[in-house]
């Protein structure tokens, strides 16, 4: 006789299995971020590279930069499952839908979200950013590139069915993106001024913890509206 | 034969064909009346209804483009029906369909490994179940490797993973070579032998062997 | 089953609707034409101009009402949404994609007359003021709807998922517009509060005309834009050939 997983191992399984996959396809997985790096070092070549006028910009362009290199990644979220029926699989299971989204967002977050964390000082430096205010831009990260996953998440779920579901994929997410990046570009500007930035950080904090307790059921149902 | 009948503890003077309404544990595993799907506002097939229990083979046939993959899908529940009920037993169901579900960057072993984590893990093991789809030979190489026979066996090789007793299979037999089939065909008896059953969609050609089966027909668009 | 899901899957059949929005139509336009005849004529001719901006500031009849609008519909179309999703019925997801296009165009107009007014008040036509900000995230948000919608082949699944797209824009909305707001009072000295001020009866008289004309533009529009999406989707059902049948003798 065999026994049903229970949804925490079922969770785990795909989460040890997603690592594995972007392990195997770590080019692609790079991809992103030299993205991110790209687009980040043409400012300096389109602005001039005055370090004043670099550091006073400095927040929003990085910013601005892990929006678009987490968008790019996001197209790449549910299509390989949706397109081999693996996710068909996924929804059938019997395991929550939304449990199943959660671990796909997690490592989506892993492999894209936190290597900007880990790049962001590297990129700091290039912008001119003062040192003091580079623990503000490492802890607004931390604390936002979770959300772009989650939030983006969304609409990867609701593009996937799409042919070409990338380009309009960007244009679903940006505007949801607004609040972060004001929030979080704000808070490192406030550290650079020499500000307080506490109240900003809190409100980041909040946002993350509303948009993981929202934003898996909406992807969920996406997803599976997107299996019809 | 009757090996498996001793070893999975049936009664041999009881023993009644598996397909026979008196079998032990006889139950409804699933059931649907006046079922369709409507896409752009017109049914995809005229509306079906009946229900498989334990020990029936069904088949769903039909032409190109007249729901039978559609059909499936609704009985595995990815799809909601337009119209009708559809009611499910609780003897769980597997659902082998057009898309195989695995992953080209995975090796034959991983493939069939995550699928044992995240379904449930049966008493087979995976070096057993790998052998008994045929797959021993290139169970470590990726399934982008794979021929697309081989790759079906590789999805098929679910169905050994849970016991799960309705096993939902969308042209099981395309793909596979003379051996596949025989190796389908096996171990679909033994699953309907040990009280399971089968809904599995075919456009005709290929047909199992040697089993009896009830065949639905479908046919496209509204109810004449 | 109770009287409110009796009445939803009464407005719910499309030859019902049909008929019904057909015989209100003509009384929603009248309406709207009253009060547009009505609201312009207090507006543009009766009221003072004001004491600071002068003329200009009578382009406020149509963009307070229209930005009103904007963000009304929006939410109208996550409620139709939400009543799509849950309960599957077809007339709220059809009314819901019809308001789209309809939300957009009001939310363009706000941008193009806030953009106008600002000329006169800012010397400039494009400011980053929190309130013409929110309204261009708005503007996006509506175009998200509208492009998902198209992007899908089939009606009901693009109704489905602009749904629950629109419903995910809704939770966003306020966030967007506080932090907006936020962001605006930090990086420029706020310009322009006649909104916190008394504003004298003359003036709002018009301006309170005018928001109702425009939603009853909107309900008539709404109905129109229903009414050809239902013929459209059901061109091969009966009661569509019965109509366009009766229609043409």
């Amino acid at each position: 006789m065999s026994h049903r997983t229970g949804a925490s191992k079922a969770f785990l399984a795909l989460v040890r299995r997603d690592l594995l996959l972007a392990f195997r396809r770590r080019s692609e997985m790079m991809q992103p971020l030299l993205f991110l790096l790209v687009v980040v070092s043409l400012f300096p070549l389109g602005v001039g590279p005055s370090p004043d006028l670099l550091g006073s910009i400095a927040p929003g362009v990085i910013w601005i930069a892990a929006l678009l290199a987490t968008v790019l990644s996001l197209d790449t979220l549910f299509r390989s499952d949706f397109e081999d029926g693996t996710l068909e699989q996924f929804a059938i299971s019997g395991h929550p839908v939304t449990v199943i989204a959660l671990a796909k967002i997690m490592v989506h977050w892993l492999v894209a979200g936190l290597p900007i964390v880990l790049l962001s000082p590297l990129l700091a430096l290039w912008m001119n950013l003062p040192m003091d205010a580079l623990d503000v831009l490492v802890i607004t990260l931390l604390l936002g590139t979770p959300v772009l996953s989650l939030v983006g998440s969304i609409g990867g779920a609701l593009t996937v069915s799409l042919k070409r579901g990338g380009q309009l994929l960007s244009l679903l997410v940006f505007p949801l993106y607004v609040p972060l990046l004001i929030i979080a570009a704000n808070a490192v500007s406030a550290a650079v001024a020499g500000l307080p930035y506490s109240g900003q950080l809190g409100l980041m904090g909040a946002g993350l913890i509303a948009a993981l307790t929202l934003a898996p059921f909406a992807t969920a149902a996406a997803l599976k509206l997107s299996l019809e | 034969m009757d090996q498996f009948r001793l070893h999975h503890g049936m009664d041999l003077l009881q023993a009644k064909p598996y397909h026979s309404p008196e079998f032990i544990n006889f139950k409804c595993m699933i059931s649907v009346s006046d079922l369709t799907l409507e896409r752009y506002f017109e049914p995809v097939f005229q509306p079906v209804s009946f229900s498989i229990s334990t020990g029936d083979l069904v088949l769903l046939t039909g032409d190109n483009g007249c729901g039978k993959t559609t059909l499936i899908r609704i009985l595995a529940g990815v799809l909601a029906p337009s119209e009708g009920r559809i009611e499910w037993g609780d003897d769980g169901m597997i659902y082998v369909g057009h898309m195989l579900a695995v992953k080209d960057d995975l090796t034959v072993t991983e493939n069939i490994n995550f699928m044992r984590q995240f379904l449930g893990h049966s008493e087979t093991s995976t070096a057993e179940i790998v052998e008994r789809v045929g797959l021993r030979r290139v169970c470590e190489q990726t399934a982008r490797t794979l021929s697309a026979g081989q790759r079906k066996r590789c999805a098929l090789a679910r169905l050994l993973l849970t016991d799960a007793k309705l096993w939902l299979l969308d042209e099981p037999y395309s793909n596979l070579d003379k051996h596949g089939m025989i190796m389908l065909d096996g171990i679909l008896e033994r699953h309907l032998r040990d009280g399971g059953a089968c809904a599995m969609a075919t456009h005709g050609s290929l047909r199992p062997e040697g089993f009896e089966y009830r065949e639905i027909g479908m046919v496209s668009g509204a109810a004449s | 089953m109770n009287r409110f899901m009796l009445f939803i899957h009464k407005t719910g059949s499309p030859p019902w609707f049909y008929n019904f929005s057909g015989k209100l139509l003509p009384w929603t336009w009248g309406v709207f034409l009253v009060l547009l005849v009505a609201g312009l004529y207090l507006g543009l001719v009766k009221a003072p101009p004001d004491y600071l901006q002068g003329e200009s500031a009578r382009i406020m009849y149509i963009h307070v009402p229209s930005a009103y609008m904007s963000m009304m519909i929006y939410a109208l179309m996550a409620v139709m949404g939400v009543i799509g999703l849950v309960w599957h019925v077809r007339m709220a997801e059809i009314m819901m994609i019809s308001s789209a296009p309809i939300g957009a165009i009001f939310t363009a107009i706000a941008l193009a007359t806030g953009s106008l007014w600002g000329r006169p008040t800012w010397g400039t036509y494009w400011v980053w003021d929190a309130r013409l900000t929110s309204e261009l995230v708005l503007l996006f948000l509506y175009l998200g709807v509208i492009g998902l919608y198209a992007a899908y082949d089939e009606p009901r699944k693009a109704a489905r998922a602009a749904a629950l797209l629109a419903l995910v824009g809704v939770v966003n909305l306020p966030i967007i517009h506080y932090s907006v707001t936020w962001w605006n009072t930090l990086h420029q000295p706020p310009s322009l509060t006649s909104e916190g001020s008394a504003i004298h009866p003359s003036m709002l008289v018009p301006l309170l005309i005018m928001v109702v004309a425009w939603k009853f533009f909107y309900i008539s529009n709404l109905l129109v834009r229903t009414r050809l999406r239902l013929i459209e989707q059901d061109q091969r059902k009966r009661w569509v050939h019965h109509i366009l049948s009766g229609a043409d003798r």
